[in-house]
């Protein structure tokens, strides 16, 4: 997973609520290798017209876009389908992090696994820098993980990151968790040789 | 000990007792009894092979080819294109190397992975069961804790047998009184994601408690815990009682008689303790649910069939009427439009949340001596179901109807083997999601329980099924 200290960007809003992981990739993606980069994949069906070309209002698709790896999103975002590849398509993509109101749990969870940072911003504030963003479509924002910090622009103020220590401090150094619970097999081992043995069913 | 004594929830209790450590910043390191895997954790497998490692406790992991699998047939061959049979054909070799158990193609006891699970004893009361699928939270039904995971998560629970998890919230919805005649755990859930949203149990993990839920089936009670993960629940579960019990003896991977007794004990202690007190209540009026049927593109877009579609006007707050109105656009719907008369194109039923025996029974009894007049599909959520149905007589009533008789898979739900919704039309189905082209491109899905769906084949349109 790729260290995520400190991110600055400009950002990009994308519309709708309950936005689900079949609207970031659509089912007939994910079968795909992810060797092949899925950033192609982002948005597919909302981002391009039926026969397959950008669609220019799109805000991802405008030129100002290209450079920004903040999103700044709705409620519930990534609900629905547990499919990772959402989170590869974002990343691939180049976001690095998302703003949003509130998150689908597995997606929330596959993009801390993936080191791309969710924060949670309160509905209200969402919508101050919404109107912001269409005043000042510049307006960059930092999101600060090593001080648990997102840094909005103008007068929209400071507002703390609400994330768990142990995935913050996985992100923070780039942590590989596999490796990192291995570190605990002695008592992995001993709590399974007791659950083995008052559910012997479980070993069959 | 004061500590130790004080009432617990179920989740709290299940959780405990698979808690082998807490981490100074917060998550447990949970023990996973079971992990479910399908055609799409090929990702998984990667990292695995990346790193060198393998299943770490081959038994408590067992694959089941579902998403990928063609329904007209039982050969790769039938698979509707080669891409789609290479990860058929990849899901096998990745559980042969693995020495993983999995039941394929041709199995018999292929199937859902989410109506396998529970119809083969491997779901158990008191468990720990993950998926890399969000509706894993259906297996909750029978007392236990399952919800969906990624790839990244479940390279983990194969690697490790264990997962990094946060407590979720708990939140007891009470569904009181007696559901009227008709009105399936499907209708129940559509109301109350109408009436909570598709957000709103984010972060809680659902209890389902009440008189109308103990006097659910088994089946009607996964049906129940199989859309908690459409209010964004992390997972839904119902205390385990004599009928779970009854439910699972005798299956394949469930206790033996020999030990029955130790294992009933040990359930016998799962409930939720009387006064155990949760972060969230909701109570629901069982007697006083109808229908229910989707007009929008969001699960919580749904009314009653004896309602009308809404105008955007009417919902609170600029985004959702936002929202409400892409929805109608995108669904070629008017508002003020009454749901019951609506003219379909197609019907599906199946998918995990609507397609074992007692669904297939109740829109056998709508169809039986009738005909549909749209194209229509009923694809069985198991290979067992299938054989069950058919012994019944009741595959030769969907036949007499004019509906196609399927092999058991995701099929329409997903719309990723290809059977799909073609674009621009309007399906009845059974599923649980009427995303924006999650049964196809461009498809129009409006979410009803089996005997509506049933109603809907007869008629043409989205009826309600207590006039038939
Ligand atoms: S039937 Fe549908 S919801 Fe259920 S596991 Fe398959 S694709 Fe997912």
């Amino acid at each position: 997973m790729k260290a995520f200290t400190r991110e600055t960007s400009t950002v990009v809003t994308i519309p709708g609520v309950n936005c689900d992981t079949d609207q970031i990739i659509p089912g007939r993606f994910i079968k795909a290798d992810r060797a092949q980069g899925y950033g192609q994949f982002l948005f597919h069906d909302i981002r391009r017209s039926e026969t397959g070309e950008l669609d220019p209002a799109f805000p991802l698709n405008r030129p100002a876009a290209a450079a920004a790896t903040i999103l700044l999103v709705e409620d519930n975002f990534g609900c629905g389908s547990s499919r990772e590849g959402a989170v590869y398509a974002l990343v691939d993509h180049g976001i690095r992090a998302l703003i949003g109101p509130s998150f689908g749990d597995i997606f929330y969870n596959n993009a801390l696994k993936n080191g791309l940072v969710p924060v949670r911003l309160p509905e209200a504030d969402c919508q101050r820098l919404v109107q912001h963003l269409a005043a000042f479509p510049d307006a960059e924002v930092t999101v600060d993980l090593a001080t648990g910090e997102l840094i909005l622009p103008a007068d929209l103020g400071r507002h703390p990151i609400v994330m768990n220590d142990f995935a913050r401090d996985c992100i923070l150094r780039g942590l590989d968790e596999i490796e990192m619970t291995f570190t605990y097999l002695e008592q992995i081992e001993a709590f399974e040789k007791a659950r083995i043995g008052s559910h012997a069913w479980l070993d069959r | 000990m004061a500590q130790a004594s004080a009432p617990r929830t179920m989740l709290g209790k299940i959780w405990d007792a698979h808690e082998i450590l807490r981490h100074p910043s917060g998550p447990s390191l949970l023990y996973i009894d079971r992990d479910m895997i399908h055609e799409g954790s090929f990702h998984a497998f990667a990292d695995l092979k990346r790193r060198g490692l393998m299943p770490r406790r081959p038994k408590q992991i067992f694959g089941v080819a579902d998403h990928y699998v063609p329904t007209r047939g039982r050969a790769l061959a039938d698979a509707a294109s080669p891409a789609i049979a290479t990860m058929i054909e990849t899901f096998d070799a990745n559980m042969e190397w693995g020495g993983l158990r999995h039941f394929g193609l041709k199995s018999r006891e292929q199937g859902i992975v989410h109506v396998v699970a529970p119809e083969q004893g491997i779901t158990l009361p008191g468990l720990t069961i993950v998926c890399s699928d969000s509706h894993t939270s259906t297996q909750g039904a029978l007392g236990a804790i399952a919800f969906g995971i990624g790839q990244s998560e479940n390279a983990h629970v194969l690697a490790t047998q264990t997962l990094w998890q946060v407590r979720p919230k708990t939140m007891r919805v009470t569904i009181d009184g007696v559901l009227p005649q008709g009105i399936t755990a499907k209708d129940v859930m559509l109301f109350l994601i109408g009436t909570i949203g598709a957000g709103g149990a984010g972060g809680h993990a659902i209890e389902f408690a009440g008189q109308a839920v103990r006097n659910m089936s088994i089946e009607a009670r996964l049906t129940l815990c199989n859309m908690s993960i459409e209010a964004a629940a992390r997972l839904g579960m119902v205390a385990p009682d004599e009928i779970t019990f009854d439910y699972v003896r005798g299956r394949t991977f469930a206790p033996s008689e020999q030990e029955w007794d130790v294992a009933l004990s040990q359930w016998r202690e799962v409930p939720s303790d009387a006064d155990a007190e949760f972060d969230r209540e909701v109570h629901i009026d069982g007697s006083k649910i109808a229908p229910m049927v989707t007009w929008g593109t969001s699960p919580e877009d749904a009314v009653a069939i004896d309602g009308r579609v809404p105008e955007p006007a009417s919902f609170e707050g600029e985004e959702k009427r936002k929202a409400a109105a892409r929805s109608l656009e995108y669904m070629d719907l008017a508002p003020g439009t009454p749901l019951d008369g609506l003219k379909i194109d197609r019907v599906f039923i199946g998918s995990c949340t609507n397609s074992r025996i007692e669904d297939l029974r109740s829109a056998a009894a709508i169809l039986k001596g009738r005909k549909s007049v749209v194209p229509a599909i009923i694809v069985p959520g198991s290979t067992e179901v299938k054989a069950q149905a058919e012994a019944e007589g009741l595959a030769r009533t969907f036949q007499e109807a004019g509906f196609e008789w399927r092999d058991s898979g995701c099929s329409m739900c997903a719309a990723l083997n290809g059977d799909f919704v073609n674009p621009g039309e309007r399906c009845a189905s059974t599923s649980n999601r009427n995303f924006v082209g999650r049964q196809g491109p461009g498809a129009r899905t409006h979410l009803v329980s089996p005997a509506m769906a049933a109603a809907a084949a007869i008629t043409g349109r989205l009826t309600d099924v207590r006039r038939i």
